[in-house]
């Protein structure tokens, strides 16, 4: 039951194989006997889902039922869920209970799902191994003494394992693409502005981005169903109609082209793990595509501007939690200054505080033009190349990250090391296009995802690909043995 | 681009950060160590390039000025650290 698909266990809880409730108790009943192991979540609403999932059970039982109801998700705790504890991972939000609901959970909500809990992330969605969350680090299933990824950690890991169907991931520099390949499940991060930011904790506001975070291609393809789409509370938000995500999964490959960048193959990527990813390839072309060398010259430079921007974006949206309205605020505060100036240092781990430094330096007097500025302009040479390659290909595929899931503990003293691991994901997010990362094989028993990038609103087409790829493969269907490092 | 102590002291207090003094050393080092990281940026030649701010490059959209939402005070305030008579609290700001 808990490796299931969504349309198997829509097909169940209609035929009434299984009630909502069941499937939500059996849920939960796992999450108690493997997170202890895991550390997936940060809460879990055992209450609010028997609730919800009784209601399910009644819709299903008018007729009234769609693809998604009585559905068990979990949402990465950086979405604020009305009356449920929204943390972002930080002690600075450890009691912040939203009076609102953001538009991804509301949209899931209103689709039947039922949500099990929040799940553990790196603190404010700045990291990549989860190891930076004031609840604890996140641990692999596929091998507890491996970090699963980060940001999105908890969510890879907690589908990995089967703890949900499907989780909710954001993705500001490769924070569902990268712990989808550390933890071997299917995840999307949609184009820029596809999926509403309302809600969500902003990290980064002109590069942040929610997306799906599941088995398969088609499971994400439920999901961005129910989540995609303008909203009028998204000032950044896409006016460009969607597609129907399941409908077009089933199209044939013949005659796609897809481009490798030769930058992505280049000495820097471990060579099991490159050659795993041409073993995916070639069953592309079985499948009907082509395969043509691209270039994307400017890949490099994706490292510095990505953490020139992000943490100058961060340090100015991170400037609202200031001790006075919501969040921490220090003990017997001398006057204003000192309760900022306390709170904040208690409230925020030393990554978050890092990168707010680096971008409050870059915004600052002087230092603007030289930093923040640069950082833009590389910016568009940046977007130039993915325009240029996508003006001769249909899509581009390539590794996720250089290494499989490394070992906890093993980077948190070289955090330069550690912002070397995104330099296959932050391009992406500097260019606002969608992107997946899909199971491709293992290496040394971790998982390895393939990196499928597409042009702007190209959501249908890249799952669409991922989906043909899983019915001939059977990667994404391989589960972790969860004793394994216990 | 390598910072000394007092950069740091300066940029912490511009960010509202208080650090213990025995954490600015360990600062100096690791946003040094990011600066040099994005120093590969100023060998770029990106004159005649403008700067991206959205990757869709839209433009701010805007809606009719009118009020959209209902008066939550109470909601808003369960949040609040310290909250009197429908306020937020701070410490005293003017003697």
């Amino acid at each position: 039951m808990y490796q299931q698909n969504i349309a198997a266990l829509a097909k169940q809880l209609r035929s009434k194989d299984i009630s909502s409730v069941e499937l939500t108790q059996s849920f939960l009943s796992r999450i108690k006997d493997v997170d202890p192991s895991l550390n997936s979540f940060i809460s879990v609403t055992e209450d609010t889902a028997l609730n919800t999932a009784a209601e399910a059970d009644k819709l299903i039982a008018s007729g009234n039922a769609g693809p998604l109801t009585g559905i068990p998700i979990a949402h990465k705790d950086l979405f604020c869920t009305n009356g449920i504890l929204t943390t972002c991972g930080s002690k600075m939000l450890h009691n912040f209970i939203p009076p609102y609901e953001s538009t991804v959970t509301s949209r899931l909500k209103q689709a039947g799902t039922v949500l099990l809990g929040k799940t553990n992330m790196d603190e404010f969605a700045m990291g990549s191994s989860n190891e930076n969350s004031y609840y604890g680090a996140v641990k692999n299933p596929w091998d507890t003494t491996k970090v699963p990824g980060g940001s999105s950690g908890g969510s890879a890991a907690a589908v990995a394992a089967g703890l949900v169907v499907a989780a909710t991931g954001t993705d500001t520099g490769g924070s569902i693409r990268q712990p989808a390949s550390f933890c071997g499940i299917t995840g999307l991060k949609p184009t820029y502005g596809r999926v509403s930011r309302f809600g969500m904790v902003a990290f980064a506001s002109s590069l942040d981005q929610a997306g799906p975070m599941a088995r398969s291609a088609e499971d994400c393809a439920y999901i961005m169903n129910a989540i995609a789409g303008f909203d009028t509370q998204d000032s950044t938000s896409s006016e460009q109609a969607t597609d129907d995500y399941v409908d077009t999964l089933s199209q044939p490959l013949q005659g796609l082209k897809i481009g490798l960048p030769k930058e992505y193959f280049d000495s820097t990527l471990n060579d099991d793990i490159k050659n795993t990813l041409m073993t995916a390839i070639k069953e592309f072309e079985k499948l009907g595509a082509t395969i043509k060398e691209i270039s994307l010259p400017n890949l490099k430079l994706s490292i510095p501007s990505y953490y020139v921007i992000a943490p100058s974006e961060a340090s100015s949206n991170l400037s609202r939690f200031d001790g006075v309205r919501y969040g921490h605020r220090c003990e017997n505060p001398k006057d204003l200054l000192d309760m900022y100036m306390r709170s904040r240092a208690e409230g925020f781990g030393q990554e978050v505080q890092k990168r707010i430094m680096v971008g409050t330096y870059a915004l600052s007097e002087g230092y603007y033009d030289a930093y923040y500025l640069k950082a833009q302009r590389i910016r568009r040479l940046i977007k130039q190349d993915f325009v240029n390659a996508l003006a001769e290909v249909d899509v581009i595929m390539g590794p996720v990250a250089p290494t499989t899931a490394f070992d906890i503990g093993s980077k948190t003293n070289d955090p330069v090391a550690m912002y070397l691991e995104d330099i296959y994901t932050l391009s992406v997010n500097l260019a606002g296009i969608p992107a997946m990362s899909v199971p491709a094989g293992f290496d040394n028993g971790m998982p390895v995802g393939l990196q499928i990038m597409g042009n702007y609103f190209a959501e249908a087409k890249l799952l669409n690909i991922a989906h043909q790829y899983q019915q001939v493969t059977d990667w994404h269907l391989q589960n972790p043995n969860l004793a394994k490092g216990a | 681009m390598s910072l000394d102590t007092q950069d740091v002291q300066k940029i912490a207090h511009l960010a509202r950060l208080a650090l213990p003094d025995e954490e600015v050393q360990t600062y100096q080092s690791s946003l040094s160590s990011v600066l040099e990281l994005v120093e590969e940026m100023q060998s770029v030649d990106t004159s005649g390039v403008d700067p991206l701010t959205n990757p869709l490059e839209m433009t701010q959209r805007l809606r009719e000025d009118e009020v959209t939402e209902t008066n939550r005070r109470d909601d808003f305030l369960a949040n609040a650290p310290h909250s009197s008579n429908g306020l937020f609290l701070v410490p005293k700001v003017i003697d």
